[in-house]
């Protein structure tokens, strides 16, 4: 007989999706995302080839024994991930997180900024 | 004992409930207040001694949040900024809440109203209300 074990990797995988803003400016994309109980250390971003992804895991200070009686917020994680158009530059992201809000930058490649055309008249 | 039946009396009937409920669980219903829940989110537990109750607000200034109780209520307002959207910016996605916001949450009855503690870290409000002592539970020594 074998012990019919559930695979441990769905419900482990499963987390939250945070709200973003996404505002874009001529000189890259700024990308705003809540993240409340996330502290500094348990925040990833990571970008790889043109996917971005945020990961964070909710840590409260839980007193023991608590039973939960009402969780609007259900799992302990936050999870999303973006696809990054071209002409964004991966390598230049800059980030902040403070208190539960997480910023990130990402410049738009240097040779792709708009560019001024001078008209001259003849 | 009660008899269960394999097959339920109405597979069709079964099958709406079921449809019905995984309807439900996946919760895209139309709500006239959008889909969105309220905010902040709030998580409620308790422990003998305590109630605790944690208010997921992301960066608002806890200088600018009010937390008060009142007849057994217990109430967090406050406000969050909106940010500035810099000019010729375009906004592709705006799902954050901004604007002033108001929670409510009834108390249970032997929490003491004078005993509460309330801390802001990582974007979470953490109030801790102790319960009287009155109404902890006490073992009895048998003499």
């Amino acid at each position: 007989m074998t012990d019919a074990k559930k695979p441990e990797t769905p419900a482990k995988d499963a987390s939250l999706m945070p709200p973003v803003d996404v505002i874009e400016d001529a000189g890259g994309i700024t990308l705003y995302a809540d993240l409340p109980g996330v502290p500094k250390d348990r925040l990833h971003i990571q970008v790889e080839a043109d996917t971005l992804t945020l990961e964070g895991e909710i840590v409260l200070t839980v007193p023991e024994g608590m039973d939960a009686t009402h969780a609007e917020v259900s799992l302990p994680r936050y999870r999303r991930v973006f696809t990054l158009s071209k002409e964004l530059d991966a390598d230049q992201v800059a980030a902040e997180f403070n208190q539960g809000v997480l910023k990130l930058r990402i410049p738009k490649a240097a040779h792709l900024q708009p560019r001024r055309v001078e008209i001259q008249v003849a | 004992m009660l008899y269960r039946t394999l097959f339920p009396r109405d597979l069709f009937a079964e099958l709406d409930r079921l449809q019905r409920e995984m309807q439900q669980s996946y919760d895209l219903s139309p709500n006239i207040r959008g889909v969105t829940r309220g905010f902040p989110a709030m998580n409620v537990g308790g422990t003998p001694g305590s109630v605790e109750i944690y208010a997921f607000l992301p960066g608002v200034d806890p200088a600018g949040l009010d937390v008060q109780i009142e007849k057994g209520v217990l109430t967090v307002t406050g406000e969050r900024k909106a940010g500035a959207v810099p000019d010729k910016a375009t906004v592709h996605i705006d799902e954050r809440f901004a604007g002033p916001f108001r929670r409510v949450v009834s108390l249970p009855d032997d929490v003491d109203p004078h005993a509460v503690q309330a801390k802001y870290r990582d974007g979470v409000l953490h109030i801790s209300l102790a319960r009287k002592a009155a109404t902890q539970p006490r073992r009895i020594t048998i003499e």
